[in-house]
C-alpha cells in the first residue's frame, strides 16, 4: 500500500476516461463513506480497499488503482454496490479498470488472475464451452503452480465430474466470431479513450 | 407440464453434475420440462466481462438466440454464475444504444422478451409449492440445514430482482416445506471465494472455511446452496482446509434440488449425491425413511 496518495494529478486522464465512459459510472458521486470497504470480503487479504481505488481514481491516479493487487482480487461479489448509498456500480468501476489493465498490457500485481481469464476465455473460443482439465493445466503451466489442485483431479474424475476429452458445440465457429468481434470493439473503444484524452491537452 | 427454456452451463455437465442429476429428477416429479437450449455455449462467467464486457453480452446473446429458437418465453437456470451473466445482459438490452452494441457483437438481432429465471424462483412458485408440499413423503425430520444464497441470486439487487439481498428467505422457506429444521447463521450471503479457488487458493480457502465453520457454530448439520462455484469451494475442498490447518470439517453441502428429491422419496443415487466429495450420504440416514405419519 503506498503510504499516501499523490495529490498532483496524474498526467494522463485516458484510463479514467475509459473507465467512466465503459462503467457507466460517476466517479465523483463518491463522498467516501467507506461502506464498500467495511463489507468487502477480500478486506483482509487485499492492499487496496474499493473505496481507495475509488478515491485515487476521484484524484486522477489510475496508476495507484490499475497497480493495486485489490483490482485483481476483487471477485465481483456485488456487496458493494448493493449497500453503496450513492448507488455507484463499483464492480462495474472494477471491470472496466481491469479491461483496460489487461488491453493495455499492464502487469497485474496479482498475476494468476489475467492468466486464469485468458486460459479459460482461450477453452471457449476453441470449443464454445469452458474445459476444466484444459483450464487448470493450462493455468498451472502458465503460472507456474504446476501442482494446482491437482490432489482433486482424481476424486472429481472418479465420480465423473471431469472430463478428460475436450468436447466443442457445432456452432464454435459463430463463438470465434463473437470473440472477434468483440475485440474489435474493445479495440476501437481504447482508442477513442486515448483519443479523447489527447485533445483534451 | 409446464415447459421452460433451459441452460444448464458448463458446471451442471462437469463439476455440478449432481446439480444436473437432481435437477433433472425433481423437475420431472414436479411437471416442469426442460427443453435444453440446442448447441449452447458458455456464458463466459466469471472470466468474460470482466476481460471485455461486449465478449461477456455476446456469449449470452448467443444464448438468448437459442432460447428464443425453442418458442419458450421462460429461461431457467440452475447455475447462479450463469444467471447472473444473463440477467445482466437482458438488463442491458433495455438500453437501445447498449442493445446496438450487443447486436453488433452478436452478430443480429437478440430477443428482448426473454424472462430470465433462477430455478429456485421456479420451484417456490406458489402453485409449485402447494404441490410441492403434498408431495413430500419423506420430510427431512430433524435435519439442521443452514441456507447458503451466496452472492449472485440476489446481488446486484436493482438486476436480478430476487427476494432480499441482506436476509433473503426463499431458500429457508423452500427447506422448512421439505421438513428440515433451518438455522440461523451469519453466512448467507456471504462471499465463498469465487475463482480465487484456483488463482488464490488461500483466499478462496480462508472464506470457506469461515462458512463452514459459522454454520457448525449456528448447529448446523448441512449447508444448502443454488451454486456450482459455491458448491464446489465449500464440498471440494474441506480436505485441503484440514491438511493447511484451517479447520477439520465434515459438512455436507447439498444443493437445494437434491434435498427436494430425498423429500420427495427419490434414491440418492439418482440425485448424484453419493459423488460429492464430503460424505453427503450419512446425514441423510439419520432422516427417517417411513413416509410421514
Amino acid at each position: 500500500m503506498p503510504d499516501a496518495l499523490r495529490l498532483n494529478p496524474a498526467v494522463s486522464r485516458d484510463a479514467i476516461c475509459f473507465v467512466e465512459t465503459t462503467s457507466g459510472q460517476s466517479l465523483h458521486d463518491c463522498y467516501q463513506c467507506g461502506k464498500c470497504a467495511a463489507g468487502c470480503p477480500l478486506a483482509r487479504a487485499t492492499d487496496l480497499s474499493p473505496q481507495q481505488i475509488i478515491r485515487a481514481l476521484q484524484l486522477g491516479q489510475a496508476d495507484v488503482a490499475l497497480d493495486s493487487r485489490g483490482l485483481w482480487l476483487c471477485v465481483g461479489c456485488q456487496t458493494c454496490v448493493t449497500r453503496c448509498p450513492c448507488e455507484i456500480d463499483l464492480p462495474r468501476v472494477m471491470d472496466a479498470l481491469r479491461v483496460w489493465a489487461m488491453a493495455n498490457g499492464r502487469r497485474s500485481a496479482q498475476r494468476e488472475v489475467p492468466i486464469f481469464h485468458r486460459v479459460f476465455l482461450k477453452t471457449v473460443e476453441l470449443l464454445g464451452r469452458a474445459y476444466e482439465v484444459g483450464v487448470v493445466g493450462g493455468f498451472n503451466t502458465l503460472s507456474g503452480h504446476l501442482l494446482g489442485s491437482a490432489d482433486l483431479g482424481w476424486p472429481m474424475f472418479v465420480r465423473g465430474k471431469l472430463k478428460p476429452i475436450p468436447r466443442h458445440i457445432r456452432g464454435r465457429a459463430q463463438v470465434a466470431a463473437i470473440f472477434e468481434r468483440a475485440e474489435a470493439m474493445r479495440a476501437s473503444e481504447i482508442t477513442a479513450a486515448r483519443k479523447a484524452e489527447g485533445a483534451a491537452r | 407440464m409446464t415447459a421452460y427454456a433451459y441452460y444448464p452451463g458448463c458446471s451442471l455437465h462437469g463439476t455440478g453434475i449432481e446439480y444436473a442429476k437432481s435437477t433433472n429428477a425433481v423437475c420431472r416429479v414436479l411437471g416442469i420440462e426442460l427443453k435444453e437450449l440446442e448447441d449452447w455455449n458458455c456464458c463466459g462467467a466469471s472470466s468474460a466481462h470482466t476481460v471485455n464486457p461486449w465478449l461477456g453480452h455476446g456469449l449470452v446473446a448467443r444464448n438468448l438466440k437459442l432460447a428464443a429458437a425453442t418458442g419458450l418465453k421462460d429461461v431457467v437456470l440452475p447455475c447462479t454464475a450463469c444467471y447472473a451473466r444473463f440477467k445482466e445482459t437482458t438488463h442491458a438490452l433495455g438500453d437501445p444504444a447498449v442493445a446496438a452494441r450487443i447486436e453488433e457483437v452478436a452478430g443480429g438481432n437478440v430477443p428482448r422478451d426473454l424472462a430470465i429465471e433462477p430455478l429456485l424462483k421456479i420451484v417456490v412458485e406458489p402453485a409449485r409449492m402447494e404441490h410441492l408440499q403434498a408431495s413430500v413423503v419423506r420430510p427431512l425430520k430433524g435435519l439442521k440445514v443452514a441456507p447458503y444464497y451466496g452472492c449472485l441470486l440476489t446481488r446486484p439487487p436493482d438486476v436480478t430482482h430476487f427476494d432480499d439481498p441482506e436476509d433473503p428467505q426463499t431458500l429457508d422457506q423452500l427447506m422448512r416445506v421439505l421438513g428440515a429444521e433451518v438455522v440461523a447463521w451469519p453466512g448467507k450471503t456471504a462471499c465463498c471465494g469465487s475463482n480465487l479457488a484456483l488463482t488464490r487458493t488461500d483466499i478462496a480457502l480462508d472464506l470457506s472455511h469461515q462458512l463452514l465453520a459459522w454454520a457448525e457454530a449456528a448447529g448446523a448439520d448441512a449447508i444448502v446452496t443454488a451454486c456450482p462455484m459455491c458448491h464446489s469451494n465449500l464440498d471440494t475442498r474441506q480436505g485441503q482446509m484440514r491438511r493447511s490447518g484451517r479447520g477439520d470439517h465434515q459438512m455436507a453441502v447439498y444443493y437445494f434440488t437434491e434435498l427436494m428429491g430425498v423429500a420427495l422419496g427419490l434414491g440418492l443415487s439418482e440425485l448424484g449425491i453419493p459423488k460429492h466429495l464430503t460424505d453427503a450420504v450419512a446425514p441423510l440416514t439419520r432422516v427417517p425413511a417411513e413416509a410421514r405419519s
